[in-house]
Order: structure tokens, then C-alpha cells, then sequence
């Protein structure tokens, strides 16, 4: 990141590569049970990104080691599909997808009442079917669909976003070219309702000044995936009481 | 978002659950101010706003707001009736599955037989279905079965159908009704357990039909035209309801 300063990321009229403006999310799709032998289950389209999560449980932790006497572990694994990306991925766990997995499970159990579940466990898999930059925040927004169609309890929905900087401006949402040859990523996971931040991690570099813009953009994209994630839980189920 | 402000999939609360609209939530979102309420399952209190913590169905009953979840796993209750499975066998005790997180202990001392050290495997083995009851539940989620009380004993024949926890109340219907209009119709015995399977028990013609109608509760049992649904499967019913 922060590299390649010769590559032009902003046309001349002010717009992204891809015609957004630099506060333009990619569009979003959510639809919630999407697998029916999972207990919760959801899949995210994020521009060109597609993450399937599934959720089973909660169930016995084995082995007992891990078990906690007082809340549920959230056992997370991220993986991406080897023909997700154009050059394929050797398939199997990796750096990456054990550090994703980790983070994801940590800024999960910060919204999912842990405490009600003792001694057990409940285990999330994120499958990305296709990636194209933000696969970590599109993975955590689809995880907490299929948590709520799972039925277990949370204090709040949390949404996966991404802001960055490309050429000296800061934007959202970065696609593939900008993830790749931008400045700076900065990726979060937010509490919609009550406005918390759960997981932050930042590569490159940003004054406060943009930090904060990067931030702000952050914010207004987690109450529209937000809204959209709503909607899918909701389309699930209306018709009636089910 | 107040009390009134009706959302998608508003319906109308049915009687006995006076007091407030159903209204479909999602964790996170606002149900309400307190204002003196009480906050039952399903929901926080926080920063006297009440929360839903789960996708559901608000409900008020007697001034206690909560919210019916959709989707649930079965957390065991002292004194559940269930259909329960052999898991494991030691010498002394079952290991079953409940069909919750956790399996539950029957120990021999609670089986309906007399059980020597180390022939517990003499009556009853892995795969074996019984009728039990939930004798105790702990903080940790240990939970003890008993075998031990009138009608409880291992299932022999019959077949087990699983069905989700929050539809039991639908598949049962107001003081057990619907049920025994599907025992009645089928010529078969019809036992619900608390965990979501259902033991259903009679010839292959009522079998089949009695599972029909449990797919068809478990579906259309909350909508208005399920009387007119369930009358129609009736009438090709084995007893056609005359039973």
C-alpha cells in the first residue's frame, strides 16, 4: 500500500475508476437463510464481493479446554475460496485468513451476549466466494446477518465497512485498484445503533484530519448497509409470524 | 420509535396476549421507552430504552415487554417433557441427546429399571428413543433426565419429526386442541416434546398423514386460513376426523 504513486486512481472530473463519487459505496445485497442445514446463514454481495457466513450452534465447546464456565466462545473461520480471486488461492488456512478469523470472532463477541451460553460454543464460517477488497468487513456484516437468523442474542447488528486513502483523498469503500495501490485502508466494524466501534485496524497512514473524514464516511456506509441488513432479516420472515 | 409506530409485519396481538401489537424486531433495535415496564426474553434494558436482543416478535404481557424469537435452540427447563436419543452409554449412566448445546445425564439411579453397575448397555443402547423428563438444570448447563414418572419410558416404535422450538405452542394449540384433532383424525398417539421432536405412533396410513399435518401446522399455523387448510387435509384423513 502506498507504493505505486504513478497509478492514477482519480479521473480528472473527480470520480473514482469506476465512476463513484469518493463518498459512494459499492451497492449492496443481503439476503438472510440462505443454507438450510445451518442454523443462521446469510450471503452478502459487497460490489464484486461475495461472503456466505454460516452459523451453527450454540453447542458443547469441544475439547473441554477451550470451554469458558461463563460465556460461549465464538469460534470464527474465515476462508476464501481458491477460484475467489483471479489468480487462484491455495486452499486451506493460512496468515491471513487465521488473523481475519481472529479479529472477526473477537469484534463478534462484543455484540453477542456471550454470557447466556456457558461452556458453549457457537461457530461461525465465512466463506468469500469472491473478493474484491473489504473481504474482511463484507465477512463480519454477514456474519451478524446469519447470527440474528440464527437467533442468537445480540445488543446490536454490527457492520463491516472500509474507508481509505487514494492519491491524497480520502474515500470510501475501496475497490480492488484502490485497495492495491492506495495510501491507506481503514476497516471497521460498527455498532449501528448505539454508534460503538468493535474492530479497527488501519494500514498506511492518515493525519487526524483525515482519520476523522475516513471516520465519517465510515459512519454514514454503516447506517445504509445497516438498514439494508434489517430489510433482509426482515424479508425473510414477513408474511407472518413464521 | 415509539410503541405506536407500527413497522413491517405489524399483525395484531391474539387474545390472551393483550396490551400491544406483535412487531417483527432485529437485534439492536429500539422497542421502546421503559417507562416503568419490565424487560423479559429477548430484551435489554439500556439507557431506559428497551433493546431487542434477537429477531423476533415483540410481545407486552402484564407489563413485561419481550420479544418471541424466531428462530431458537432449545435451553432445557426443570420439568420438560422431551423425546430424548442415546448418545453415549457408560457403565452407570446415558449421555442423550436433547437436541439442545447439551447433552443431558440420565443416570441409572433415575432409569425406570433396576440397572447394575455396567449393564446399562443391556437396556438401552445407542440410537434408543425415549420419553424422559428434565429433572434439573444447572448454571453450567448440566442436565439431568429422569425416566422415572408416569409414562416415561424408552420409545420403541413410532417415528420421531423434528420441528422448531418456537412452533410447539402452534403444533399443541389452545389447551392441546390442535393435536388431538390430529390424534383424532389419524388414529395415531402424538407426543410433543418440549425439544422441538415430536413422536408420532400408528399405522403407516396415519403415520404419514399425521406428518402431513404437523408440516402443515408447523407452516400455516398462525395464518387465518389455517382452520380452512387443516379441515381440507382432514377429509382425506384415515379416520376423517369422525374418530
Amino acid at each position: 500500500m502506498g507504493g505505486y504513486g504513478d497509478v492514477q486512481l482519480l479521473r480528472d472530473d473527480g470520480l473514482r475508476l469506476d465512476g463513484r463519487k469518493i463518498d459512494e459505496m459499492r451497492p449492496v445485497a443481503i439476503e438472510a437463510g440462505v443454507l438450510p442445514a445451518a442454523d443462521g446463514s446469510a450471503m452478502v454481495t459487497h460490489g464484486l464481493n461475495v461472503a456466505v457466513a454460516a452459523v451453527y450452534g450454540p453447542m458443547e465447546a469441544h475439547p473441554r479446554k477451550i470451554q469458558r464456565q461463563d460465556r460461549a466462545v465464538i469460534d470464527v473461520r474465515y476462508n476464501m475460496a481458491p477460484f475467489s480471486t483471479s489468480d487462484r488461492i491455495r486452499p486451506g488456512y493460512n496468515r491471513r485468513s487465521r488473523e481475519i478469523s481472529k479479529v472477526t470472532a473477537e469484534a463478534l463477541e462484543s455484540v453477542v451476549l456471550v454470557e447466556r451460553y456457558p461452556r458453549s460454543k457457537i461457530r461461525v464460517e465465512i466463506e468469500i466466494l469472491a473478493a474484491e477488497a473489504g473481504t474482511r468487513c463484507v465477512g463480519i456484516t454477514a456474519a451478524a446477518v446469519a447470527l440474528a437468523d440464527a437467533g442468537i442474542p445480540m445488543r446490536d447488528l454490527i457492520v463491516g465497512v472500509a474507508s481509505g486513502k487514494v492519491e491524497d483523498t480520502v474515500v470510501l469503500d475501496l475497490d480492488k485498484a484502490e485497495d492495491n495501490y492506495g495510501q491507506a485502508d481503514l476497516p471497521v466494524g460498527i455498532l449501528p445503533n448505539t454508534g460503538e466501534i468493535a474492530f479497527l485496524q488501519m494500514d498506511g497512514d492518515l493525519s487526524p484530519d483525515e482519520f476523522n473524514l475516513a471516520m465519517e464516511y465510515n459512519f454514514k456506509a454503516a447506517a445504509e448497509i445497516h438498514e439494508i441488513m434489517v430489510d433482509a432479516l426482515k424479508r425473510r420472515y414477513e408474511g407472518g409470524e413464521n | 420509535m415509539g410503541w405506536s409506530v407500527a413497522q413491517n409485519g405489524e399483525k395484531e396481538m391474539s387474545n390472551g396476549q393483550n396490551g400491544a401489537e406483535l412487531r417483527l424486531v432485529t437485534p439492536g433495535m429500539a422497542i421502546g421507552p421503559l417507562a416503568g415496564k419490565r424487560v423479559g426474553s429477548g430484551a435489554i434494558a439500556q439507557n431506559d430504552t428497551i433493546i431487542a436482543t434477537r429477531l423476533g416478535w415483540t410481545k407486552e404481557f402484564n407489563n413485561t415487554v419481550s420479544v418471541d424469537p424466531i428462530n431458537s435452540a432449545y435451553m432445557p427447563r426443570s420439568g420438560d417433557l422431551i423425546v430424548a436419543v442415546v448418545a453415549e452409554v457408560r457403565n452407570n449412566l446415558w449421555f442423550m441427546n436433547i437436541n439442545g448445546p447439551f447433552q443431558g445425564l440420565l443416570p441409572m439411579s433415575l432409569a425406570p429399571w433396576k440397572v447394575e453397575f455396567g449393564a446399562a448397555r443391556q437396556h438401552m443402547g445407542i440410537g434408543d428413543v425415549v420419553l424422559a423428563r428434565v429433572q434439573e438444570v444447572d448454571e453450567c448447563h448440566n442436565v439431568v433426565l429422569t425416566m422415572k414418572g408416569v409414562g416415561l419410558r424408552r420409545l420403541n416404535q413410532g417415528t420421531v419429526v423434528n420441528v422448531p422450538i418456537n412452533h410447539i405452542d402452534r403444533l399443541r394449540g389452545e389447551g392441546n386442541a390442535t393435536v388431538q384433532r390430529l390424534r383424532d383424525a389419524s388414529d395415531t398417539r402424538i407426543i410433543i416434546g418440549e425439544n422441538g421432536r415430536v413422536w408420532i405412533d400408528g399405522d403407516a396410513e396415519g403415520t404419514a398423514w399425521a406428518r402431513k399435518a404437523v408440516a402443515l401446522t408447523e407452516a400455516s399455523g398462525h395464518k387465518t386460513t389455517f382452520e380452512a387448510e387443516l379441515s381440507a387435509l382432514e377429509q382425506n384423513a384415515p379416520k376423517k376426523g369422525d374418530a
